[in-house]
């Protein structure tokens, strides 16, 4: 492939999307503008090699499309839409894709609707490519888009975000929707085909536009995590033969852990609401375990990381180490006991030595368990606390 | 504005008899809740109860709905709307989804 064809085949890979609502801003029809769309990328593959690329591509489109729709216009080829849409006020920028995406996710259309229009709209891929990854033939993927965009223009759809009480339920149907490609993508076979598009691959792509347009909303970033930890594992799912392995057969040193570090920054992310929140959470673990040894520990430690992003102090790091403690042993825990011992802050915290005494106890390092419990006596005044801590010292002397 | 036709459907025979005095109310109360919800009631009609319909197959006149069904149209009225989304909005509130539904056709023409 040229400069020029590579160049453009990652256009239509990363600008798709932006470069078709801006134009259906201009045509108000979803078959002109994508027509328009298309024919844009072809003239940018014929004049670039000669005119040179131009500074601002998507931009330079973005322009071709739009002239090409006004044309279509005037010539009164197109003296009525065929498809028309109906527009709100001039907005621009993510809001229009964003307004693409929810209507192409609009609950007036069927379920294989949503997704093939998707694709085909947001994503840019091809009916072709759509059909071979559904398994049906290229014209039935081609009426079923046209149906679609039929539904759209008649019923009025309208090309929106929508509005407040309606988003929550509508954002739910479009991340049902990138989910399912994401799961098709997953289980389906592999087989001989010309060129098969990445289903899951669209999905993630979808998955992080989403994300760009939408920061705030946390089930957008759940979704993405999701995804992100599971493409993490995607190297392993079959081996050289095609057969599938199971979680407990995989080679973990072959899982891409940048991905798993991204999702679970997202996650984090997400659980940032409230201290409070977070130490009900925990709380709630504890009240819930039906005995100490079943509590579910990772969980715990797990809640405390998003506490301490939340409530970064040196008393909940300690708090942590304890659940480090039953979740990955004492050992573990004491590495980031004696990491808290130089914070100043901690200085003369009584249940620092405590805890470190506890877990010095039960690797069976008695004397340093000793000398800890006594540096814990020094703080502690508190009469019943006192005597807990005698007593554990007795069982050691 | 776009106008479409809802097709409100009532358990069958669809007998306005059979409505308990809350959903009547709230059925005679849509026109004016249409209103303030920025749309229109262009034109409303009631139908008689499916046992009273007559059919045509073909050639062949029948007694009785076209389709039998547990569900049938009761009556239907054209609305007035912005958009589907606003046509969804204001559907939603007739009292025949309390037990069945509507269903929202667009209309041909402008």
């Amino acid at each position: 492939m040229s400069d020029v064809e590579e160049i453009v085949a990652d256009l239509h890979r990363r600008e798709w999307a932006a470069v078709l609502a801006a134009t259906v801003r201009v045509a108000r029809d979803l078959d002109l503008a994508e027509e328009s769309v298309q024919e844009a990328y072809v003239q940018a593959l014929e004049r670039w090699p000669r005119d040179g690329i131009p500074d601002n591509p998507a931009g330079w489109l973005v322009t071709a499309a739009r002239r090409r729709v006004l044309d279509a216009i005037r010539r009164a080829e197109v003296a009525r839409a065929k498809l028309p849409l109906l527009l709100e006020s001039e907005m621009s920028g993510g809001h229009d894709r964003l307004s693409l995406v929810f209507t192409c996710c609009h609950p007036a259309l069927a379920r294989e609707a949503q997704i093939a229009l998707t694709l085909r709209l947001v994503c840019g891929v091809s009916t072709g490519d759509i059909a071979r990854a559904f398994l049906v033939s290229e014209p039935t993927m081609a009426a079923r888009v046209t149906r679609a965009k039929k539904k759209i223009a008649a019923a009025r759809i309208p090309f929106r975000v929508p509005a407040g009480a309606d988003l929550p339920e509508r954002l739910d149907a479009v991340l049902s929707v990138i989910h399912l490609l994401y799961t098709t993508g997953h289980t389906a076979p592999t087989g001989e085909h010309l060129r098969r598009i990445d289903l899951s691959e669209q999905a993630v792509i979808l998955a992080r536009m989403l994300r760009e347009l939408m920061p705030d909303e946390p089930e957008v970033r759940g979704l993405l995590a999701l995804f992100l930890v599971l493409e993490a594992r995607s190297a392993t799912r079959t081996d050289a033969a095609g057969r599938l392995l199971r979680l407990e057969e995989q080679d973990r040193t072959r899982w891409n852990m940048a991905l798993v570090d991204e999702g679970r920054a997202l996650i984090l992310e997400g659980l940032r609401p409230g201290r409070y929140l977070l130490q009900a959470a925990i709380a709630a673990l504890h009240a819930e375990a039906p005995s100490y040894e079943e509590t579910d520990w990772p969980q715990i430690v797990t809640l405390y990381d998003a506490l301490l992003v939340a409530w970064p102090s040196p008393v909940v790091a300690l708090n942590r180490a304890v659940a480090v403690s039953m979740a990955d042993g004492p050992a573990a825990a004491l590495r980031d006991v004696e990491a808290l011992e130089s914070d100043a802050r901690l200085a003369g915290y009584r249940y620092l030595p405590a805890i470190k005494a506890d877990l010095l106890r039960r690797l069976g390092r008695r004397d340093e368990a000793v000398t800890a419990y006594e540096a814990a006596l020094a703080l502690t005044e508190n009469a019943a606390e006192r005597t807990f801590l005698s007593d554990r010292l007795g069982t050691l002397r | 504005m776009t106008q479409y036709a809802i097709l409100v459907y009532q358990p069958a025979p669809a007998d306005p008899a059979d409505l308990p005095k809350e959903e009547m109310d709230a059925h005679i109360a849509q026109e004016d809740l249409i209103k303030k919800m920025g749309g229109q009631i262009v034109a409303a009609f009631g139908l008689h109860p499916t046992t009273m319909a007559t059919s045509i197959k073909g050639d062949v006149v029948t007694d009785g709905p076209f389709i039998e069904a547990k569900e049938v149209i009761a009556g239907f009225y054209i609305l007035e709307a912005r958009d589907l989304d606003h046509a969804i909005e204001m559907a939603r509130t007739n009292p025949a989804t309390w037990h069945a539904g509507v269903e929202i056709r667009p209309l041909f023409g402008e």
